[in-house]
Parts: structure tokens; sequence; C-alpha cells
């Protein structure tokens, strides 16, 4: 009885504080895949709160958009996602068209929607098998990789680089595509649907996989839009938002696909969205390669923003003082004094650009929204009440980037 | 909702609070006085015409041009902006609210512009202002934690600030 009158409950609230310990996962751990970290505060198995803590990839892009041209920052946004750097290329070039007022040509469009999708499968087959692999499951990861192989070798067949491959220019592409390239992209899309099937009947009946990831990490349509989540993760969850379908960019309206969602929100949803988003990717790039206009890839050269074909800066006098005014510093070309935010929808959700344009061929702003930086605020909503274990099935269902996450 | 009547309906309710706008350019824009800022992202957020649920980025913008020749030409004068993007799932229109504020409050140098927060309307903002709190070095008051968060905490200054000087070591790493 005196034990129990003198405990208050001051006294009784510090005895629960004491049972919680705290766990530091990361910045170095096999399931971050990079580096962030996440401070745990643990009750037994099960977590209470989880802080996460970024900034150990911070490369100042941002402030490097300041000084590369628009052309130069291509480059960048490479390293900002190193799983579909395509995408991001897009993503950029697209904010910078929409600011000049560029039209690009209907081969251009048509090429690089071929790519955003063919980034997109390469993203998605990234995430599903690693996630997959964090979870035990090491043959789906395989199967992955197999097929991310050979989208390495389209892309390096492309622009000569199978990561870093900063194809895109303002107004057009680095080079045109050939017939290798279709002959290529033919056969992956034959292939790929075993490749997937392969992958699903591993997965989708999987009662380990299933176990641990239905009903794991729940966000719900409310959260999701409140949350600014937006991409795979937000259609997960019931949000049906797709940039390619709600405001067509690029070639997008002319191609017959759908968005996929689902209402549970849970880890398996945002695994079976990716899955079937794969096939509908597969679709518009079917679509694209069989009715590829044919036409120049760059817009005229008269327009004065776009860099011309090599062969014609060799072989023409137009196409030498072209390339002189587009690439000498203190010429470069001119922009309006603008502002304008342009997003594509790229593999992770909305990936945008807000730029700021002070009449130079400099940005005087930069500013990215990276689909990661708010993917992972929305980690520790999704992880309270679930096991320490669960970590790694959330962190994989958002596919975090972290250097697009810190940039 | 037209960016027109969106800018109409926000001056009938809230007056000469809103201090400006451009609606013909590429991302039509309002501006809202610093003051009246959280009261009326309420008023965007609630308002069932126009039912912004989603706040896409905050960003800050700092103009100035810290070379004292070029300072004369610049097109600007200096101050900042924040800047909200903000679009409606609902009814499919989208608009940008801006505020202007001084580089430094009262115009004493270390003293960050000070901007109500708008986390408790949209959690997605709680990390957006920490980021232009980190970088940009514009204060938002009312926000539940606001730490840096891509430079690490002993880390001086604001790095997108244009005036902002490179340090030469971080605890004995040469960082030039």
């Amino acid at each position: 009885m005196v034990t129990e009158t003198r405990a208050g409950t001051g006294q009784a609230e510090q005895a629960e504080r004491e049972y919680l310990w705290t766990l530091n996962f990361g910045p170095q751990h096999p399931a971050t895949h990079t580096t962030l970290r996440i401070v745990l505060t643990l009750d037994g198995e099960r977590v209470v709160d989880a802080v996460p803590d970024i900034g150990y990839l911070h490369s100042g892009f941002e402030k490097l958009g300041e000084h590369l041209d628009y052309n130069q920052y291509v480059v960048v946004t490479d390293r900002m996602n190193y799983i579909s750097p395509l995408a991001n290329n897009i993503a950029w070039h697209c904010a910078v068209e929409k600011l000049l007022g560029i039209e690009l040509t209907p081969r251009c469009k048509y090429i690089r929607t071929i790519l955003a999708e063919l980034a997109r499968i390469s993203d998605h087959l990234l995430c599903v098998g690693a996630a997959a692999l964090d979870l035990g499951a090491m043959t789906a990861f395989l199967y992955a990789f197999n097929q991310r192989e050979l989208l390495y070798e389209i892309f390096e067949l492309v622009c000569g680089a199978r990561f870093t491959t900063s194809y895109t220019r303002v107004g057009g592409l680095m080079y045109d595509v050939d017939e290798r390239f279709i002959a290529r992209v033919r056969e992956f899309i034959k292939q790929f649907p075993a490749a997937h099937a392969n992958i699903t009947r591993l997965l989708n009946r999987n009662r380990i996989f299933i176990d641990r990831t239905k009903g794991i990490g729940v966000l719900s349509r409310e959260d999701a839009i409140n949350l600014g989540c937006t991409g795979p993760v937000a259609r997960a969850s019931g949000v049906t938002r797709d940039l390619r379908k709600d405001e067509p960019y690029l070639a997008y309206a002319d191609f017959d696909f759908k968005v996929v969602c689902m209402k549970e929100g849970d880890c398996y949803a945002r695994y079976l969205v990716r899955m079937a988003e794969m096939l509908e990717s597969l679709k518009i790039v079917e679509q694209a390669i069989e009715n590829l206009p044919p036409g120049p890839v760059n817009v005229d050269v008269g327009t004065r923003v776009v860099l011309p074909e090599k062969p014609k800066v060799y072989t023409t006098i137009e196409g030498l003082i072209q390339q002189f005014e587009v690439i000498m510093s203190n010429r470069g070309f001119e922009t309006p004094v603008e502002e304008c935010y342009g997003a594509i929808e790229s593999p992770n959700g909305e990936l945008g650009f807000y730029i700021v344009a002070d009449g130079s061929d400099v940005a005087y702003r930069a500013r990215c929204r990276p689909p990661s930086f708010i993917h992972f605020a929305v980690f520790p909503y999704l992880i309270r009440g679930h096991m320490v274990s669960d970590v790694v099935a959330v962190l994989g269902s958002l596919n975090i980037i972290a250097a697009e996450l810190d940039r | 909702m037209s960016p027109q009547e969106i800018a109409q309906l926000l001056k009938d309710q809230f007056g000469d609070r809103i201090t400006g706008e451009a609606l013909d350019v590429l991302d039509p824009w309002i501006a809202v006085a610093p003051e009246a800022l959280h009261e009326v992202m309420e008023f965007l957020r609630n308002d069932e015409r126009l039912a912004m649920d989603f706040l896409h980025c905050v960003s800050g913008v700092d103009y100035f041009e810290p070379d004292p020749k070029k300072a004369k030409r610049a097109k600007f004068e200096p101050h900042m902006e924040v800047l909200y993007h903000l679009s409606s799932m609902k009814h499919g229109h989208r608009i940008v609210i801006k505020v202007f504020l001084p580089r430094w409050k009262n115009d004493r140098p270390g003293e960050l512009p000070e901007v109500p927060s708008v986390a408790d309307i949209w959690p997605t903002a709680n990390w957006h202002e920490r980021e232009v709190y980190d970088l940009m070095g514009i204060r938002f008051v009312g926000h539940p934690d606001l730490r840096r968060i891509l430079c690490p905490e002993d880390w001086v200054g604001h790095p997108l600030r244009k005036d902002y000087e490179f340090p030469d070591e971080y605890h004995g790493i040469r960082a030039r």
C-alpha cells in the first residue's frame, strides 16, 4: 500500500520511459542501401518512435545549379538519382523547356517518353528486387537485376553510359537513336513479361513475403495527400493522381495506358502497384516504339538555344557559329526573366524543378522537389507501432534514394 | 477555378493583406503579407471552392547581388521570397503563394527574417520549412521542430544565401 501511494503519476511515467531504449539504425546499414540514419525508440521489439536524420550525402546540388548552365546541369541530375538517371535528365529539361517556351519535335518527345518509361521499369525492378532481398528473398532480386542489365545495355547504346546518362539537351537530345536501339527495345519488350511473371510467381503468393508486408506501414488516403506523397506510394493508398494522365507532358497523351491504384496503402500494395506499373510502362514503350515518328530530334537551329548536331558543327559554318554561341560562357543563350515550376511523374513520384531565370544562361535558383525527401518524412508515421524488423520492409517499399534525398 | 478567380476571391476575403499578383506569367502567383500568411493558407486549404489540399513544395529564393559593382545594375531590390506551390486534387487548379521578406529582420544582419509556419496545415511542410531554414536562413515561427536538416547542426551560415562565404575548414577538414 505504501509503495502504491508513493508512486505518483510522475514516477509511473518515468518508469514507463525507462522501459524504452534507443537504437541507432544506419547511416551504414545494408538495408538503407545508401547513407541515411534513423534513431528508433523501442519498447522491446516494438517501434515507439522514429526520428530520421538526413544530410549524410548532402552535396550542394542546388548551389551548383546557380553556377552551371542549363545544359551543364543535366550532369548533376544524373548524380541525383543513380537508379533512374534518365528520368531526372528529362525532368530537368522539361522544366527548362517550359521556362524557355520550347516545343519539342515529335520524334524527340517519343524518344524521351520511351526512355522515361524504360527508366521507370528499371527503377521499379530495383525497388521490388531490393525490397524482397531485404526480407530475405534472394532470387527475385537476381531476376530483377538480370532485366536491369538489359536496360543498361539499351541506355549504353543510346548515350554511351550505363549510369551517368546525361542524355537530354535543351530542345532535344544528345544523339538521335538508330535501328539497333529499336531492335533492342523490341527484344526487351518480347522477353520482359516472362521475367515479370517469374518475379510475380516468386513473391505474390509467397507466404513469408505476404506476412512481412501485408498490413505493415499502412498509409491512409488522407494522410498520403496531407503528407505530400506522390507516385506509387500515393497510388497504393488510393490517390488517383498521375501527372502522365492529369497533365500529359511529352507524348503521353497519345498512348493508351492505365493508372494503377490500390486502396490498402500497405507495403504489399506498394509492391503490387510497382509490379503492375511496369507492365503499363511496357505497353507505352511498345506503342511508342512502333509509332516512332521520323524527322529531326532537335528543334530548329534558328531558335538559338539548342546545340547543333556534331556533323553539322564540323561541316557547316552555321553549325559552327551556333555551337560557339551556345557553348561560350560569355555569350550563351538568353532566357526570359521569369520563374517556373516544371514537374514530371518520375518513377518515385512527382519530381519537380523550380527555376528562377535572370536572363543569363545560368539559373538564378534551381530548386528541386525530390520525391524521396517527401517520402522519407512520411517514414515515422508508417513505422510507429510495428516491429523493428519491419523497418527494412517499410524502407524498401518507399524506395528512398539518398542522393536525391540530400542533394 | 482560374488564377484570376482565385486572386479575386482572396482579395475579397483579405483585402489589402494581399500585396501583389502576377497572373499572366508561366506560374501565376499571388503575394501575401507575412503576418497574414497563416490565415490565408488556412482559407486556401479549407474553403470548399479552393480546396488546395496538396502542397508541392516550399522554396526560398534570395535576391541579392553580393558584388557592389554589379548591384547597381541588378534588376531587383535585395529581398527574400518564400514560395508555396499549391494545387487541388479535387478541382485540379494550382496557384503559387509568395511571401516577400527583408533579407534580415529589422535590417540588422544576423537576425533571421520570420514567417509563420504552415506545418500544422500541411504536415508535409515540416521538412520543407526545415530545409528552407537550413539553407536560406528564414525562421518559421510556430514550427514544431525547427532544426537544421541537411547541414550538420553546428554549421555556420546558410549556404544558399547569395553572400554566403564557404568556410575554410570544418572540424579540421580542409574545405577548399
